[in-house]
């Protein structure tokens, strides 16, 4: 029997009863448009996650002091005092760390910061001039904290959108004053908000020095000025493991370290790589769930295959008589089940996409937008698994309609 | 196998089972003590019990009997349809007793043409699609084009686009010789051809047999009418799943038939 002949019998079916062949479709439809939504939806939130934490500065490296433990109870990562303003500078260092293209040590605290009689809480983070270029910060109005702010100790900040909004409303606060933990500072900047998702919004840019005169003095043991971080941008991508190695060497050495290290190293790339396990892990669960109701439809294909494969006995047994072949009929009720799966994965496939659009940069599950991120492996995904699904579920009744004996079958009423 | 002659002619086969004649004309069917036995949970049916048979190519046989006497089962075992439980079947030269699904398929699809006393008709198709059907199942060049002249050859060519409902029970009948004369088949096999049909349309149907008859083909009828087996000039009447009678008579011609 010629492909297109098999083709034509199976759609002519089909076609011969409708009602049937579209619920049936249906069942097919509604897996794959869960399917195809709910992984396009899981794409996009690993896609935005890994485009916003790549867009607070590229090839990004932290260091922070290793956990403090005090009577064998750690205080975690970040918690000890041992890195210091002293070890930031050490680290610009053409010689022994050419695989660092900038440095932005910075303190941070938490404070109220008022104005006039509105008031609000938010980090404020002490940094220096490199914190725009490392970290990505962008300005929307003003300046942000300058090399003369850190030498004067100047008493001023920049503030991030939310924070001027939530203090200023539509006022511009350049030139304004705020008090952070009672001290006057004079508003020179506004900060784009940052997006992370994570973290706060809410910010305020100080000179690092300011931060730890004024705000949160805290030394080491040796005496010098503590950081909370030091945020170490490498030249490239491929240097970030060379940039790591050189500011671990560097900080042994000034720490006279023989044994643990008193600081972390952690990258962007590690973050990213645990974000995106535990997205994969929900996407995985979410296509799951949708998953089972795709088996539920590829059960209902099968349901009216084997109904097709009783009701045409007869049809079966005649075309038996005038020469089919087992696998004449085999194919015949397989191409059945395949298109009908197929095309219930074309149409679902139409339709997930179009969720995509629908959904995207829309808030429709909480207050952040949804994002959606499509490619053709999903598509492609979706179009192998509807089919594999038709040929699982149509194999068996054709297998029986194929093994029907030709008097049993033109017999059959 | 190929080397017993049947007694020469369309008209006079000999009495009985015929012998090697003068005129070198092969046999058909061939079958040598071809039982079929139904096992029904423990009993056994024995609905052939040793049947020996020669159809010469080109013969017109009639088989007669009561219902339950073998007729049908014998029918299915000469169209393929069923293999022997044991004895040989050779068909056309060819041993089919044996052979597998995929090729009894093959036999049905090229040298045999199948005429029910049901039709069995696909009810969605159209006439033409009907008779285009049994050459999907094999060589398909020209496909439309002979399924058209096997409609026309049956009087149904300006009927091709109508589906079985629209079509009387003699037409619908010729629709299914049309679809088993369209392969050129050596043999047609029709199983109580006129039993749903009034006489006008069973005679008719009758006279297209008679007609691809007179072109060379082996017509085998199955019925339990007498005056449609007069038609044949053979009969072949069984009982108890056995060749209880073997006669060959005159034909009466084609117009008198109708």
């Amino acid at each position: 029997m010629r492909p297109l002949d098999v083709l034509r019998t199976a759609l002519w079916s089909l076609g011969s009863n409708k009602l049937r062949s579209g619920l049936t479709l249906l069942g097919i439809i509604i897996g794959v448009t869960a399917v195809i939504a709910l992984m396009t939806i899981g794409r996009g939130v690993q896609q935005g996650i890994t485009s916003r934490i790549e867009s607070q500065g590229a090839n990004l490296l932290f260091v922070q002091p290793g956990s403090t433990s005090s009577g064998g109870v750690s205080g975690g990562q970040g918690s000890g005092s041992s890195l210091t303003l002293e070890d930031a500078f050490a680290l610009v260092d053409p010689v022994f760390a050419p695989s660092i293209k900038a440095v932005s040590p910075q303190i941070a605290t938490n404070a109220q910061i008022v104005a006039g009689r509105e008031n609000t809480n938010a980090q404020v983070i002490g940094i220096t001039p490199e914190y725009g270029l490392v970290r990505n910060a962008v300005i929307e109005t003003g300046r942000l904290v300058s090399s003369g702010d850190i030498l004067a100790n100047s008493q001023v900040a920049v503030l991030s959108a939310s924070v001027s909004e939530e203090l200023f409303g539509l006022l511009s606060p350049v030139g304004q004053t705020v008090r952070i933990s009672g001290r006057q500072f004079t508003v020179v900047g506004i900060l784009e908000d940052n997006n992370v998702g994570f973290g706060q919004s809410n910010q305020v840019l100080i000179p690092i020095t300011t931060a730890y005169y004024r705000l949160a003095s805290q030394r080491t043991a040796q005496g010098g000025i503590s950081v909370q971080s030091i945020n170490v941008e490498a030249t490239s991508q491929e240097d970030m493991s060379t940039a790591e190695l050189e500011i671990a060497t560097i900080l042994r050495l000034r720490h006279r370290i023989t044994g643990d290290d008193d600081f972390v190293i952690s990258s962007q790339q590690g973050l990213i790589e645990t974000l995106n396990e535990t997205t994969t892990a929900l996407v995985l669960f979410l296509g799951t769930v949708a998953g089972i109701s795709l088996f539920v439809g590829g059960i209902g294909v099968m349901n009216i295959m084997l109904v097709s494969v009783t009701e045409r006995t007869r049809e079966i047994g005649i075309r038996k008589a005038i020469g089919a072949k087992r696998r004449d009929i085999l194919f015949q009720f397989i191409t059945e089940a395949v298109i009908l799966t197929m095309s219930g994965g074309v149409i679902g496939l139409i339709l997930g996409l179009s969720f995509g659009p629908i959904l995207n940069g829309r808030a429709v599950l909480g207050p952040r937008p949804i994002e959606t991120g499509f490619s053709l492996d999903i598509a492609i995904i979706a179009l192998v698994v509807s089919g594999a699904i038709g040929l699982l579920s149509g194999i068996y009744p054709a297998l029986r309609a194929a093994r029907m004996h030709p008097i049993d079958a033109l017999r059959y009423e | 196998m190929v080397a017993t002659l049947a007694a020469a002619g369309e008209e006079t086969p000999g009495v009985g089972r015929p012998e090697s004649g003068p005129c070198g004309v092969l046999n058909m069917i061939e079958i040598d003590n071809v039982t079929k036995v139904y096992k029904m949970g423990d009993t056994e049916l024995a609905a052939l019990g040793g049947v020996t048979l020669t159809i010469a190519d080109g013969e017109m046989v009639a088989v007669m009997g009561a219902s339950g006497s073998g007729k049908s089962t014998l029918m299915n075992v000469l169209g393929c349809l069923d293999v022997p439980t044991s004895g040989r079947y050779i068909l056309d030269g060819e041993d089919v007793g044996k052979l597998p699904d995929n090729r009894l398929a093959n036999i049905r699809n090229t040298k045999i043409g199948f005429v029910f006393q049901t039709y069995n008709l696909l009810p969605r198709l159209t006439a033409l699609g009907n008779v285009e059907l049994a050459l999907m199942y094999g060589d398909s060049r020209n496909r439309r084009q002979r399924a058209v002249d096997a409609l026309e050859r049956v009087g149904l060519g300006d009927r091709v686009k109508h589906r079985p409902t629209e079509l009387s029970g003699g037409q619908q009948q010729r629709v299914g010789i049309a679809r088993a004369l369209v392969k050129n088949p050596g043999i047609l096999l029709a199983d109580e051809p006129t039993g749903n049909l009034d006489s006008r349309s069973g005679d008719e149907v009758m006279r297209i047999l008679h007609e691809l008859h007179a072109e060379g083909i082996t017509v085998i009828i199955v019925t339990h009418e007498t005056d449609i087996a007069e038609h044949a000039n053979r009969t072949i009447t069984m009982r108890d799943g056995l060749v209880v009678g073997d006669e060959s008579h005159a034909v009466p011609s084609t117009s008198n038939g109708l």
